[in-house]
Protein backbone atom coordinates (compact mmCIF):
# COMPACT_ATOMS: atom_id res chain seq x y z
CA UNK A 1 0.00 0.00 0.00
CA UNK A 2 1.32 3.54 -0.89
CA UNK A 3 1.96 6.15 1.74
CA UNK A 4 -0.27 9.45 1.92
CA UNK A 5 1.78 12.61 2.63
CA UNK A 6 0.04 15.73 3.60
CA UNK A 7 2.95 18.09 2.25
CA UNK A 8 3.06 22.42 2.98
CA UNK A 9 5.17 24.26 1.34
CA UNK A 10 8.14 25.48 1.32
CA UNK A 11 8.79 21.95 1.83
CA UNK A 12 11.42 21.13 4.66
CA UNK A 13 14.16 18.49 4.02
CA UNK A 14 12.15 15.92 6.28
CA UNK A 15 9.36 16.20 4.19
CA UNK A 16 11.41 15.92 1.07
CA UNK A 17 13.27 12.97 2.02
CA UNK A 18 10.21 10.95 3.38
CA UNK A 19 8.97 10.99 -0.06
CA UNK A 20 9.65 7.51 -1.83
CA UNK A 21 8.72 7.13 -5.82
CA UNK A 22 4.81 5.84 -5.93
CA UNK A 23 3.88 7.43 -2.46
CA UNK A 24 1.03 9.49 -3.12
CA UNK A 25 0.79 13.28 -2.06
CA UNK A 26 -1.92 16.17 -1.01
CA UNK A 27 0.06 19.36 -1.30
CA UNK A 28 -1.39 22.66 -0.01
CA UNK A 29 0.52 26.17 -0.66
CA UNK A 30 2.18 27.68 -3.45
CA UNK A 31 3.66 26.58 -6.59
CA UNK A 32 4.94 28.49 -9.14
CA UNK A 33 3.63 27.51 -12.90
CA UNK A 34 6.62 27.64 -15.63
CA UNK A 35 6.56 25.82 -19.35
CA UNK A 36 9.08 25.75 -22.06
CA UNK A 37 8.96 29.29 -22.81
CA UNK A 38 9.20 30.64 -19.49
CA UNK A 39 12.15 27.93 -18.52
CA UNK A 40 14.02 29.26 -21.39
CA UNK A 41 14.31 32.78 -20.41
CA UNK A 42 15.10 31.86 -17.12
CA UNK A 43 17.95 29.93 -17.81
CA UNK A 44 18.48 32.46 -20.09
CA UNK A 45 18.86 34.78 -17.48
CA UNK A 46 20.99 32.35 -14.71
CA UNK A 47 23.50 31.98 -17.58
CA UNK A 48 24.08 35.41 -17.72
CA UNK A 49 24.26 35.74 -13.92
CA UNK A 50 21.08 38.25 -13.47
CA UNK A 51 18.29 37.96 -10.65
CA UNK A 52 15.38 35.92 -11.81
CA UNK A 53 11.67 37.88 -12.12
CA UNK A 54 10.77 35.58 -9.27
CA UNK A 55 12.54 34.08 -6.11
CA UNK A 56 12.67 29.90 -6.73
CA UNK A 57 14.59 29.32 -4.41
CA UNK A 58 12.96 26.55 -2.23
CA UNK A 59 9.82 26.30 -4.36
CA UNK A 60 7.94 23.94 -6.59
CA UNK A 61 7.33 24.56 -10.08
CA UNK A 62 4.20 23.17 -12.45
CA UNK A 63 4.97 22.61 -15.75
CA UNK A 64 1.44 23.54 -17.12
CA UNK A 65 -0.05 26.00 -19.41
CA UNK A 66 -3.76 26.05 -18.17
CA UNK A 67 -7.19 27.12 -19.91
CA UNK A 68 -8.69 30.75 -19.61
CA UNK A 69 -10.54 31.14 -16.30
CA UNK A 70 -14.27 31.21 -17.45
CA UNK A 71 -16.88 33.38 -15.41
CA UNK A 72 -16.69 32.33 -11.61
CA UNK A 73 -13.69 30.52 -12.48
CA UNK A 74 -10.32 30.60 -10.31
CA UNK A 75 -8.58 28.90 -13.22
CA UNK A 76 -9.48 26.91 -16.20
CA UNK A 77 -8.67 23.12 -16.74
CA UNK A 78 -4.99 22.65 -15.83
CA UNK A 79 -3.60 19.23 -15.50
CA UNK A 80 0.64 18.97 -16.30
CA UNK A 81 2.26 18.86 -19.47
CA UNK A 82 5.05 16.05 -20.44
CA UNK A 83 7.78 16.74 -18.68
CA UNK A 84 10.78 15.41 -21.00
CA UNK A 85 10.31 18.68 -22.51
CA UNK A 86 12.07 20.79 -19.69
CA UNK A 87 14.80 17.84 -18.83
CA UNK A 88 17.42 20.08 -19.87
CA UNK A 89 16.62 23.23 -17.65
CA UNK A 90 16.14 21.05 -14.93
CA UNK A 91 19.31 20.17 -13.34
CA UNK A 92 20.40 23.49 -13.65
CA UNK A 93 17.35 24.93 -11.88
CA UNK A 94 17.84 22.47 -9.10
CA UNK A 95 20.84 23.80 -8.80
CA UNK A 96 19.54 27.06 -8.41
CA UNK A 97 17.58 25.70 -5.57
CA UNK A 98 13.88 24.71 -6.52
CA UNK A 99 12.87 21.65 -5.05
CA UNK A 100 10.01 20.19 -6.54
CA UNK A 101 8.69 20.26 -10.07
CA UNK A 102 5.43 19.06 -10.98
CA UNK A 103 4.59 17.07 -14.55
CA UNK A 104 3.90 13.84 -16.40
CA UNK A 105 5.38 10.85 -17.87
CA UNK A 106 9.26 9.54 -17.60
CA UNK A 107 12.30 11.75 -17.60
CA UNK A 108 16.23 11.37 -18.71
CA UNK A 109 18.32 9.28 -16.47
CA UNK A 110 20.16 12.86 -15.26
CA UNK A 111 16.85 14.49 -13.89
CA UNK A 112 16.53 11.54 -11.88
CA UNK A 113 20.45 11.66 -10.97
CA UNK A 114 20.26 15.03 -10.53
CA UNK A 115 16.88 14.85 -8.13
CA UNK A 116 18.80 12.75 -6.17
CA UNK A 117 22.14 15.16 -6.03
CA UNK A 118 20.48 18.03 -5.08
CA UNK A 119 17.50 16.68 -2.40
CA UNK A 120 14.57 17.29 -5.38
CA UNK A 121 11.37 15.22 -5.93
CA UNK A 122 9.72 14.95 -9.39
CA UNK A 123 5.84 14.69 -8.89
CA UNK A 124 3.67 13.07 -11.51
CA UNK A 125 0.30 14.72 -11.71
CA UNK A 126 -2.13 12.66 -13.76
CA UNK A 127 -1.99 14.06 -17.29
CA UNK A 128 -5.78 14.88 -18.60
CA UNK A 129 -7.21 15.34 -15.05
CA UNK A 130 -7.40 19.08 -15.72
CA UNK A 131 -10.81 20.22 -14.23
CA UNK A 132 -10.16 17.98 -11.31
CA UNK A 133 -6.83 19.55 -10.89
CA UNK A 134 -8.27 23.26 -11.37
CA UNK A 135 -10.42 22.55 -8.41
CA UNK A 136 -7.75 22.37 -5.86
CA UNK A 137 -6.34 25.90 -7.18
CA UNK A 138 -7.86 28.59 -4.89
CA UNK A 139 -5.83 31.60 -6.34
CA UNK A 140 -3.95 32.99 -9.33
CA UNK A 141 -1.81 35.51 -10.11
CA UNK A 142 0.43 36.13 -13.31
CA UNK A 143 3.84 37.34 -11.72
CA UNK A 144 6.30 36.96 -14.46
CA UNK A 145 6.13 37.23 -18.34
CA UNK A 146 2.55 37.75 -18.96
CA UNK A 147 3.09 38.22 -22.36
CA UNK A 148 3.48 34.39 -22.92
CA UNK A 149 0.22 34.03 -22.48
CA UNK A 150 -1.00 30.11 -20.80
CA UNK A 151 2.96 29.97 -20.02
CA UNK A 152 2.99 33.02 -18.22
CA UNK A 153 4.57 32.48 -14.69
CA UNK A 154 1.80 31.97 -12.25
CA UNK A 155 1.69 31.97 -8.62
CA UNK A 156 -1.38 29.61 -7.62
CA UNK A 157 -2.22 28.86 -4.44
CA UNK A 158 -3.77 24.97 -3.81
CA UNK A 159 -5.37 23.16 -1.52
CA UNK A 160 -4.83 19.09 -1.32
CA UNK A 161 -3.20 19.09 -4.76
CA UNK A 162 -3.10 15.74 -5.77
CA UNK A 163 0.86 14.37 -6.54
CA UNK A 164 2.24 10.96 -7.10
CA UNK A 165 6.43 10.80 -6.20
CA UNK A 166 7.83 9.42 -9.28
CA UNK A 167 11.23 9.95 -8.80
CA UNK A 168 12.65 10.45 -5.37
CA UNK A 169 15.88 11.60 -3.64
CA UNK A 170 17.15 8.32 -2.65
CA UNK A 171 17.29 7.37 -7.02
CA UNK A 172 13.79 5.85 -6.85
CA UNK A 173 12.29 5.90 -10.03
CA UNK A 174 8.18 5.00 -10.20
CA UNK A 175 8.64 4.37 -14.05
CA UNK A 176 11.48 1.74 -14.02
CA UNK A 177 10.00 0.35 -10.49
CA UNK A 178 6.33 -0.65 -11.86
CA UNK A 179 6.58 -1.10 -15.65
CA UNK A 180 8.39 -4.37 -15.14
CA UNK A 181 6.00 -5.59 -12.40
CA UNK A 182 3.08 -6.16 -15.37
CA UNK A 183 5.11 -6.66 -18.44
CA UNK A 184 4.23 -9.70 -20.22
CA UNK A 185 5.40 -9.71 -23.52
CA UNK A 186 7.22 -12.81 -24.66
CA UNK A 187 11.28 -12.30 -24.73
CA UNK A 188 13.13 -11.46 -27.75
CA UNK B 1 -28.04 20.38 -55.72
CA UNK B 2 -28.42 21.92 -52.32
CA UNK B 3 -27.14 25.53 -51.86
CA UNK B 4 -25.59 25.88 -48.37
CA UNK B 5 -24.29 28.94 -46.09
CA UNK B 6 -21.09 28.70 -45.08
CA UNK B 7 -22.07 30.34 -41.96
CA UNK B 8 -23.70 27.12 -41.59
CA UNK B 9 -20.35 25.61 -41.26
CA UNK B 10 -19.18 28.26 -38.96
CA UNK B 11 -21.61 27.83 -36.52
CA UNK B 12 -21.05 24.22 -36.56
CA UNK B 13 -17.05 24.12 -36.28
CA UNK B 14 -17.86 26.59 -33.40
CA UNK B 15 -19.96 24.27 -31.26
CA UNK B 16 -18.18 21.21 -32.17
CA UNK B 17 -14.94 22.34 -30.90
CA UNK B 18 -16.46 23.06 -27.73
CA UNK B 19 -18.78 20.04 -26.99
CA UNK B 20 -15.55 18.18 -28.28
CA UNK B 21 -13.48 19.46 -25.63
CA UNK B 22 -15.34 19.34 -22.94
CA UNK B 23 -17.14 15.95 -23.17
CA UNK B 24 -15.29 13.05 -23.49
CA UNK B 25 -16.75 10.84 -26.03
CA UNK B 26 -19.34 8.18 -24.66
CA UNK B 27 -17.64 5.02 -26.17
CA UNK B 28 -14.31 6.31 -24.58
CA UNK B 29 -15.83 7.25 -20.98
CA UNK B 30 -17.47 3.38 -21.59
CA UNK B 31 -13.82 2.08 -22.14
CA UNK B 32 -12.23 3.87 -19.59
CA UNK B 33 -15.11 2.34 -17.08
CA UNK B 34 -13.77 -0.80 -18.45
CA UNK B 35 -10.68 -0.35 -18.16
CA UNK B 36 -10.85 0.58 -14.84
CA UNK B 37 -12.44 -2.58 -13.59
CA UNK B 38 -9.60 -5.01 -15.24
CA UNK B 39 -6.45 -2.96 -14.87
CA UNK B 40 -4.24 -5.11 -12.20
CA UNK B 41 -2.42 -2.28 -10.55
CA UNK B 42 -3.68 0.24 -8.06
CA UNK B 43 -1.90 2.68 -8.77
CA UNK B 44 -3.00 2.43 -12.37
CA UNK B 45 -6.64 1.95 -11.22
CA UNK B 46 -6.71 5.25 -9.30
CA UNK B 47 -5.18 7.21 -12.19
CA UNK B 48 -8.17 5.62 -14.73
CA UNK B 49 -10.96 6.24 -11.27
CA UNK B 50 -9.44 9.30 -11.23
CA UNK B 51 -9.76 10.38 -15.37
CA UNK B 52 -13.45 8.90 -14.81
CA UNK B 53 -14.20 11.47 -11.93
CA UNK B 54 -12.55 14.41 -14.32
CA UNK B 55 -14.77 13.49 -16.86
CA UNK B 56 -17.93 13.81 -15.15
CA UNK B 57 -17.35 16.91 -13.02
CA UNK B 58 -15.67 18.71 -17.07
CA UNK B 59 -19.49 17.33 -18.12
CA UNK B 60 -20.80 18.85 -15.30
CA UNK B 61 -19.17 22.25 -14.65
CA UNK B 62 -18.81 22.74 -18.85
CA UNK B 63 -15.36 22.96 -18.65
CA UNK B 64 -12.42 21.23 -20.73
CA UNK B 65 -11.95 17.54 -19.80
CA UNK B 66 -8.13 18.72 -20.59
CA UNK B 67 -6.26 21.46 -20.31
CA UNK B 68 -4.66 20.77 -23.65
CA UNK B 69 -7.67 21.40 -26.10
CA UNK B 70 -4.99 20.76 -28.71
CA UNK B 71 -5.02 21.96 -32.56
CA UNK B 72 -8.15 21.51 -33.88
CA UNK B 73 -8.02 18.80 -36.64
CA UNK B 74 -11.02 19.22 -39.17
CA UNK B 75 -12.63 16.68 -41.28
CA UNK B 76 -15.07 16.87 -43.97
CA UNK B 77 -17.50 15.21 -46.13
CA UNK B 78 -18.43 17.36 -48.49
CA UNK B 79 -21.39 15.96 -50.96
CA UNK B 80 -20.61 16.39 -54.57
CA UNK B 81 -24.14 18.11 -55.34
CA UNK B 82 -23.95 20.78 -52.40
CA UNK B 83 -23.00 24.49 -53.46
CA UNK B 84 -21.43 26.54 -50.84
CA UNK B 85 -22.36 30.08 -50.72
CA UNK B 86 -22.08 33.32 -48.89
CA UNK B 87 -18.33 32.85 -48.35
CA UNK B 88 -15.02 30.71 -48.79
CA UNK B 89 -14.88 27.20 -47.25
CA UNK B 90 -11.55 28.12 -45.74
CA UNK B 91 -12.23 31.28 -43.92
CA UNK B 92 -15.12 29.64 -42.38
CA UNK B 93 -13.55 26.90 -41.26
CA UNK B 94 -11.16 29.26 -39.52
CA UNK B 95 -13.94 31.64 -38.38
CA UNK B 96 -15.20 28.50 -36.12
CA UNK B 97 -12.45 27.89 -34.84
CA UNK B 98 -11.67 30.98 -33.61
CA UNK B 99 -15.00 31.67 -31.85
CA UNK B 100 -14.84 28.41 -30.57
CA UNK B 101 -11.93 28.50 -28.54
CA UNK B 102 -13.14 31.82 -27.59
CA UNK B 103 -16.32 31.29 -26.65
CA UNK B 104 -15.28 27.90 -24.86
CA UNK B 105 -12.64 29.08 -22.65
CA UNK B 106 -10.12 27.05 -24.58
CA UNK B 107 -6.77 26.98 -25.02
CA UNK B 108 -4.89 28.45 -27.64
CA UNK B 109 -1.99 26.29 -28.09
CA UNK B 110 -0.99 27.23 -31.86
CA UNK B 111 2.06 28.99 -32.83
CA UNK B 112 2.24 30.68 -36.32
CA UNK B 113 5.32 29.83 -37.23
CA UNK B 114 6.95 26.55 -36.24
CA UNK B 115 10.67 28.42 -35.78
CA UNK B 116 9.37 31.97 -34.50
CA UNK B 117 7.10 30.48 -32.36
CA UNK B 118 4.26 33.00 -31.60
CA UNK B 119 1.09 32.23 -30.42
CA UNK B 120 -1.97 33.10 -32.85
CA UNK B 121 -3.86 33.41 -29.87
CA UNK B 122 -6.98 32.49 -31.45
CA UNK B 123 -5.59 28.80 -32.18
CA UNK B 124 -6.09 29.08 -35.68
CA UNK B 125 -5.15 28.08 -38.11
CA UNK B 126 -6.53 24.22 -38.06
CA UNK B 127 -5.97 21.55 -39.68
CA UNK B 128 -8.52 20.80 -42.75
CA UNK B 129 -8.94 17.45 -44.64
CA UNK B 130 -11.61 17.68 -47.02
CA UNK B 131 -13.21 14.40 -49.07
CA UNK B 132 -15.74 15.05 -51.78
CA UNK B 133 -18.42 12.14 -51.60
CA UNK B 134 -21.85 11.31 -53.60
CA UNK B 135 -24.83 13.19 -51.86
CA UNK B 136 -25.97 16.98 -50.58
CA UNK B 137 -25.30 16.86 -47.17
CA UNK B 138 -21.49 17.92 -45.05
CA UNK B 139 -20.77 15.68 -42.33
CA UNK B 140 -17.90 17.69 -40.08
CA UNK B 141 -15.96 15.87 -37.21
CA UNK B 142 -13.60 17.92 -35.36
CA UNK B 143 -10.75 16.25 -33.30
CA UNK B 144 -9.06 18.67 -30.49
CA UNK B 145 -5.39 17.00 -31.16
CA UNK B 146 -3.08 17.21 -28.36
CA UNK B 147 0.11 17.68 -28.36
CA UNK B 148 2.11 14.81 -25.91
CA UNK B 149 0.53 12.22 -27.87
CA UNK B 150 0.98 13.82 -31.54
CA UNK B 151 4.87 14.64 -30.62
CA UNK B 152 5.41 10.65 -30.07
CA UNK B 153 3.64 9.52 -33.52
CA UNK B 154 5.66 8.20 -35.66
CA UNK B 155 5.93 6.68 -39.21
CA UNK B 156 8.40 4.29 -40.86
CA UNK B 157 8.48 2.69 -44.19
CA UNK B 158 9.09 -1.15 -43.61
CA UNK B 159 9.56 -3.59 -46.53
CA UNK B 160 7.13 -5.56 -47.95
CA UNK B 161 8.61 -8.85 -46.79
CA UNK B 162 8.65 -7.51 -43.19
CA UNK B 163 5.26 -8.08 -42.92
CA UNK B 164 2.20 -8.07 -40.25
CA UNK B 165 5.19 -9.08 -38.16
CA UNK B 166 6.92 -5.58 -38.81
CA UNK B 167 4.33 -3.89 -38.28
CA UNK B 168 3.54 -5.13 -34.69
CA UNK B 169 7.50 -4.40 -34.09
CA UNK B 170 6.81 -1.02 -35.54
CA UNK B 171 3.69 -0.08 -33.51
CA UNK B 172 5.06 -1.64 -30.04
CA UNK B 173 8.12 0.41 -30.51
CA UNK B 174 6.55 3.39 -30.91
CA UNK B 175 4.27 2.80 -28.14
CA UNK B 176 6.99 1.62 -25.55
CA UNK B 177 9.56 4.95 -26.58
CA UNK B 178 6.39 7.17 -25.75
CA UNK B 179 5.83 5.64 -22.39
CA UNK B 180 4.24 7.48 -20.19
CA UNK B 181 4.49 11.04 -22.04
CA UNK B 182 1.48 10.03 -24.10
CA UNK B 183 -0.95 9.78 -21.52
CA UNK B 184 -1.91 6.22 -21.66
CA UNK B 185 -4.31 4.35 -21.83
CA UNK B 186 -3.89 5.39 -25.77
CA UNK B 187 -6.13 5.27 -28.22
CA UNK B 188 -3.66 3.93 -31.36
CA UNK B 189 -4.20 5.01 -34.93
CA UNK B 190 -2.09 3.02 -37.25
CA UNK B 191 -2.22 3.42 -41.06
CA UNK B 192 -0.65 1.41 -43.45
CA UNK B 193 -0.21 1.64 -47.65
CA UNK B 194 -0.58 4.47 -49.87
CA UNK B 195 2.15 7.27 -49.94
CA UNK B 196 4.28 8.88 -47.56
CA UNK B 197 1.47 11.62 -47.26
CA UNK B 198 -1.50 9.40 -47.21
CA UNK B 199 -0.15 6.98 -44.63
CA UNK B 200 -0.29 9.48 -42.24
CA UNK B 201 -3.56 10.75 -42.92
CA UNK B 202 -5.18 6.92 -42.90
CA UNK B 203 -3.58 6.46 -38.65
CA UNK B 204 -4.84 10.19 -37.98
CA UNK B 205 -8.70 8.91 -39.51
CA UNK B 206 -8.57 5.81 -37.74
CA UNK B 207 -8.80 8.13 -34.82
CA UNK B 208 -12.09 8.85 -36.15
CA UNK B 209 -13.60 5.66 -35.35
CA UNK B 210 -15.39 4.81 -32.15
CA UNK B 211 -13.81 2.51 -29.79
CA UNK B 212 -15.68 -1.10 -30.22
CA UNK B 213 -16.12 -1.12 -33.85
CA UNK B 214 -13.03 -3.19 -36.16
CA UNK B 215 -11.99 -2.59 -39.48
CA UNK B 216 -14.32 -4.37 -41.91
CA UNK B 217 -11.31 -6.66 -43.07
CA UNK B 218 -11.15 -9.78 -41.34
CA UNK B 219 -7.21 -9.49 -41.45
CA UNK B 220 -7.08 -5.76 -39.95
CA UNK B 221 -9.36 -6.36 -37.28
CA UNK B 222 -7.15 -9.60 -36.41
CA UNK B 223 -4.29 -7.36 -36.45
CA UNK B 224 -6.38 -4.66 -34.58
CA UNK B 225 -7.18 -7.25 -31.44
CA UNK B 226 -3.39 -8.98 -31.78
CA UNK B 227 -1.73 -5.02 -31.47
CA UNK B 228 -4.33 -3.98 -28.44
CA UNK B 229 -3.07 -7.57 -27.11
CA UNK B 230 0.77 -6.64 -27.44
CA UNK B 231 0.12 -3.45 -26.12
CA UNK B 232 -1.61 -4.06 -23.22
CA UNK B 233 1.99 -6.53 -22.06
CA UNK B 234 3.78 -3.94 -22.06
CA UNK B 235 3.47 -2.83 -18.22
CA UNK B 236 3.56 0.47 -19.32
CA UNK B 237 0.28 1.30 -17.92
CA UNK B 238 -2.02 4.53 -17.08
CA UNK B 239 0.15 7.46 -16.90
CA UNK B 240 3.16 5.23 -17.91
CA UNK B 241 3.11 4.23 -13.84
CA UNK B 242 2.36 0.41 -14.30
CA UNK B 243 -0.47 -1.12 -14.93
CA UNK B 244 -2.18 -3.45 -17.54
CA UNK B 245 -4.28 -0.72 -19.42
CA UNK B 246 -2.04 1.20 -21.99
CA UNK B 247 -4.73 1.28 -24.57
CA UNK B 248 -8.13 1.64 -24.86
CA UNK B 249 -8.24 0.38 -28.70
CA UNK B 250 -6.05 0.25 -31.84
CA UNK B 251 -7.74 0.72 -34.97
CA UNK B 252 -6.16 0.45 -38.53
CA UNK B 253 -6.74 1.85 -41.69
CA UNK B 254 -5.17 0.45 -44.68
CA UNK B 255 -4.80 1.90 -48.43
CA UNK B 256 -3.47 0.25 -51.51
CA UNK B 257 0.16 0.81 -52.24
CA UNK B 258 2.99 0.41 -54.21
CA UNK B 259 4.90 -2.70 -55.42
CA UNK B 260 8.08 -2.02 -53.32
CA UNK B 261 6.59 -0.51 -49.86
CA UNK B 262 4.56 -0.97 -47.03
CA UNK B 263 4.87 2.36 -45.06
CA UNK B 264 3.11 2.61 -42.07
CA UNK B 265 2.23 5.35 -39.75
CA UNK B 266 1.26 5.76 -35.89
CA UNK B 267 -0.39 8.51 -34.68
CA UNK B 268 -1.29 8.41 -31.11
CA UNK B 269 -4.05 9.34 -28.94
CA UNK B 270 -4.39 10.15 -25.24
CA UNK B 271 -6.87 8.91 -23.15
CA UNK B 272 -8.58 12.21 -23.92
CA UNK B 273 -9.58 10.95 -27.08
CA UNK B 274 -12.15 13.61 -28.41
CA UNK B 275 -14.24 14.74 -31.44
CA UNK B 276 -17.67 15.18 -32.41
CA UNK B 277 -19.40 14.97 -35.43
CA UNK B 278 -22.59 16.92 -37.19
CA UNK B 279 -24.50 16.44 -40.03
CA UNK B 280 -25.37 19.53 -42.35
Amino acid sequence: MTTLHRLTTPLTESSIKALRSGDRALLTGTIYTARDAAHKRLIELMEKGEELPVNLKDQIIYYVGPCPAGPGQVIGSAGPTTAYRMDPFTPAMFAYGVKGVIGKGPRREYVKEACASYGAVYFAGIGGASALLAKAVKKVEIVAYEDLGTEAIRLLNVEDFPLIAAYDTHGGDIFAEEIPKYNTLPQG
Amino acid sequence: MRTIDVARITEAVSLLCREACIDLPPDVLNALQEAEAKEKSPMGKHVISTLVENAGLAAAERMPCCHDTGLAVVFMEIGQDVHLAGGYLHEAIQKGVRDGYEKGYLRKSVVEDPLIRINTGDNTPAVLHTEIVPGEEIKITVLPKGGGSENMSALKFLLPGDGVDGIKNFVLKTVQEAGGKACPPLVVGVGIGGTFDHVAYLAKRALLRDIGDHNPKPHLAQLEKDLLDLINQTGIGPQGLGGTSTALWVAVESHATHITALPVAVNLQCHAARKKTRVI
